[in-house]
């Protein structure tokens, strides 16, 4: 704070109108970071546009129905990919949001303070960056080598793994915004911790834990690189024991972006609409949340 | 809002046996807690120890060599990392180099110069930016932004610096497609700019007012009250944004395999096809076995390694202006 206040007294104190190479410097500043964030926007339209563009060109009702095609098989959908990421999401996150709960509860109540809790929490922010295909190779190392194949199992602890580090680090956050005297009230009714947490903190913090839960899922739907390893994909409906890969709407993409067949990228690009849409909806639906429950 | 009802609350009066019991769930739910935050633990541990025990044989097999051989060969078995090592780092330097003026003209932008009114959809389309998935980036860049590139800029500037002596040499394409180092670079830079600007934004958002307003005060411009202000006081954990940009730059794998041309080329033009190590991973690894599989496992090490450094850098610098 002082080396900022004496900074500004030492540049010399200009008397009368503004010299010309300040303004100037100023004027430079003003334009370059509103055009640097005008083309911020202008990035995300353009995907936005190239992507409604090629998409719905590829969109059709029956496309939701067919399964992905063959090489060199006319026609098909993406239902399989499509059910396949829904059902890997929902495995993902359906195992990381007790973990997650769990461990950001941990750390904003019990671990307060603690060498432990503040270890877990840089380790946790180390992994919410951790390059994703490093899970991938790990999972294929823990469960894929082990388990003899590639299953939806795997594909669903990978992107549990990348879930996990989200709703630790959002439940951690939105706890400790809970007033301590709600607690303290807890605990001079005589409540034991657990039905203090329960009860009161996870209460208040309801609309925030969700949110986390929220962003987790709009993360891990569109990760493809852990998957590649550990879900596969093909061109099936998955087996009932999610055993032998799972077609999932990511790996799909990539396979068929890449490939020489006309159709198989036409359903790329549907499939890259229809998860980005839902991406963008659940990320703006998560800021709605947190925004009306703030509002409150 | 507090949910404890008088019924319960007489109850734990009536029964003591039943306290007993909820302290038993007490303990119960504190383990459950604590077993979760240590599972955090557990996983980063998993994730080192399964590199190190898949990498170790081709690591023992060419030991140093390793880093600095850039054979990489399936048929002789061969493998060294240095094109794929070279390319992480060229890659994410050209990203950071494009993407960090961006990202803190974006952050100043929305903390100094935005309208009221303008600020929260500014700043959600930022976010949205990062929200979009990383292979989306790679279609993008392969299908839209390469040709365009590759027509604007790859042709042109080729034309130009032919036969100069450096710059001949570095942005000479000798076959102008659109995808190679530097267009990697250039998505990368995309990709990594919302996350330095929003971290960059919260840090700003942090300096007290009070120390703007002063400095306005004095008839500081904008410009001066960055310059002299805001920078000396966000300075380091802007390095830390920066850092945390890095690590995600050097870890990108979807978009970079889709145009960065997958090359396994040590070349001294930008315009070239080459690749990175997490680009070689998911091309390889599904049909890698025996020490294919083994030296792609040692690229994941080395990529850990480079990424968990950068990471604890970064998370050390920003976390400063917290406890200042």
């Amino acid at each position: 704070m002082n080396a900022a206040s004496q900074s500004v007294q030492t540049t010399p104190a200009p008397w009368g109108r503004v010299r010309r190479g300040r303004y100037v410097a100023d004027r430079v500043l003003r334009i370059i970071c509103t055009l640097f964030t005008a083309l911020g926007a202008f990035v995300l339209g353009w995907i936005l546009l190239m992507l409604l563009y090629e998409g719905i060109t590829a969109l059709s009702p029956s496309i939701f129905v067919a399964t992905t095609p063959g090489p060199g098989t006319k026609g098909g959908g993406i239902a399989n990919a499509l059910v396949g990421s829904l059902i890997l999401t929902f495995l993902g996150i359906a195992v990381a949001t007790p973990i997650g709960v769990m461990a950001g509860t941990y750390l904003a109540e019990y671990g307060k303070g603690s060498k432990l809790a503040e270890v877990i929490r840089f380790i946790n922010d180390i992994l919410l960056a951790a390059p994703s295909i490093l899970i991938g190779l790990f999972v294929y190392t823990l469960m894929v080598r082990p388990m003899g194949g590639y299953s939806g199992w795997a594909g669903g602890v990978a992107l549990a793994i990348i879930a996990v580090p989200v709703i630790v680090r959002t439940t951690e956050d939105m706890l400790r915004l809970v007033p301590g005297s709600l607690r303290e009230a807890g605990a001079a009714l005589g409540a034991p911790m657990s039905t203090v947490i329960r009860a009161i903190t996870w209460r208040a913090a309801r609309a925030g834990m969700v949110t986390g839960v929220l962003l987790a899922t709009a993360r891990i739907a569109g990760e493809t690189a852990p998957l590649l390893f550990t879900a596969l994909n093909n061109n099936f409906w998955f087996k009932p024991n999610l055993m032998g890969g799972v077609a999932n709407l990511p790996v799909m993409i990539y396979q068929f972006a890449l490939s020489p067949y006309e159709n198989w990228r036409q359903l790329a690009w549907a499939g890259a609409l229809v998860i980005t849409l839902s991406i963008l909806a659940l990320s703006v639906v998560a800021r709605l949340f947190l925004k009306k429950d703030k509002a409150r | 809002m507090v949910a404890v009802s008088q019924k319960q609350f007489m109850m734990s009066m009536d029964r003591p046996s039943r306290r007993s019991n909820q302290s038993g769930f007490d303990k119960i739910f504190r383990l459950a807690s604590l077993g979760s935050a240590l599972l955090v633990l557990i996983v980063l541990a998993g994730i080192i120890g399964s590199m190190i025990h898949g990498g170790l044989p081709a690591l023992i097999e060419f030991g140093p060599s390793f880093i600095t051989s850039s054979v990489w060969d399936v048929q002789r078995d061969q493998y060294g990392a240095l094109v794929a090592i070279i390319g992480t780092l060229t890659t994410a330097v050209i990203a950071l180099v494009i993407g960090v003026p961006i990202s803190i003209g974006i952050a100043i932008f929305l903390t100094q110069l935005c309208p009221a009114w303008l600020r929260r959809p500014v700043s959600t389309t930022i976010e949205l930016l990062a929200a979009v998935p990383s292979i989306i980036y790679g279609m993008w860049g392969l299908f839209v932004f390469a040709p365009l590139f590759a027509k604007f800029v790859q042709i042109p500037v080729s034309k130009i610096v032919e036969g100069l002596p450096v710059f001949g040499t570095i942005l000479y394409s000798r076959v102008p497609s659109g995808v190679g180092v530097l267009t990697a670079g250039i998505i990368l830079a995309i990709m990594i700019i919302p996350f330095i600007a929003s971290v960059t934004r919260d840090i700003l958002d942090q300096i007290p007012t009070i120390l703007r307003e002063s400095a306005y005060g004095i008839g500081c411009t904008t410009w001066e009250v960055v310059r002299h202000v805001l920078v000396p006081q966000a300075g380091v954990s802007i390095i830390g944004a920066v850092m945390l940009g890095l690590g995600r730059a050097l870890g990108e794998t979807m978009a970079v395999t889709f145009v960065i041309g997958n090359a396994n080329r040590l070349s001294a033009s930008l315009f070239d096809p080459g690749s990175t190590i997490a680009s070689r991973i998911a091309n390889e690894f599904n049909e890698a076995i025996g020490l294919q599989l083994n030296a792609l496992m040692a690229l994941g090490c080395i990529l850990f390694l480079v990424t968990f450094a950068v990471l604890v850098l970064a998370r050390l610098l920003v976390a400063r202006v917290k406890t200042r």
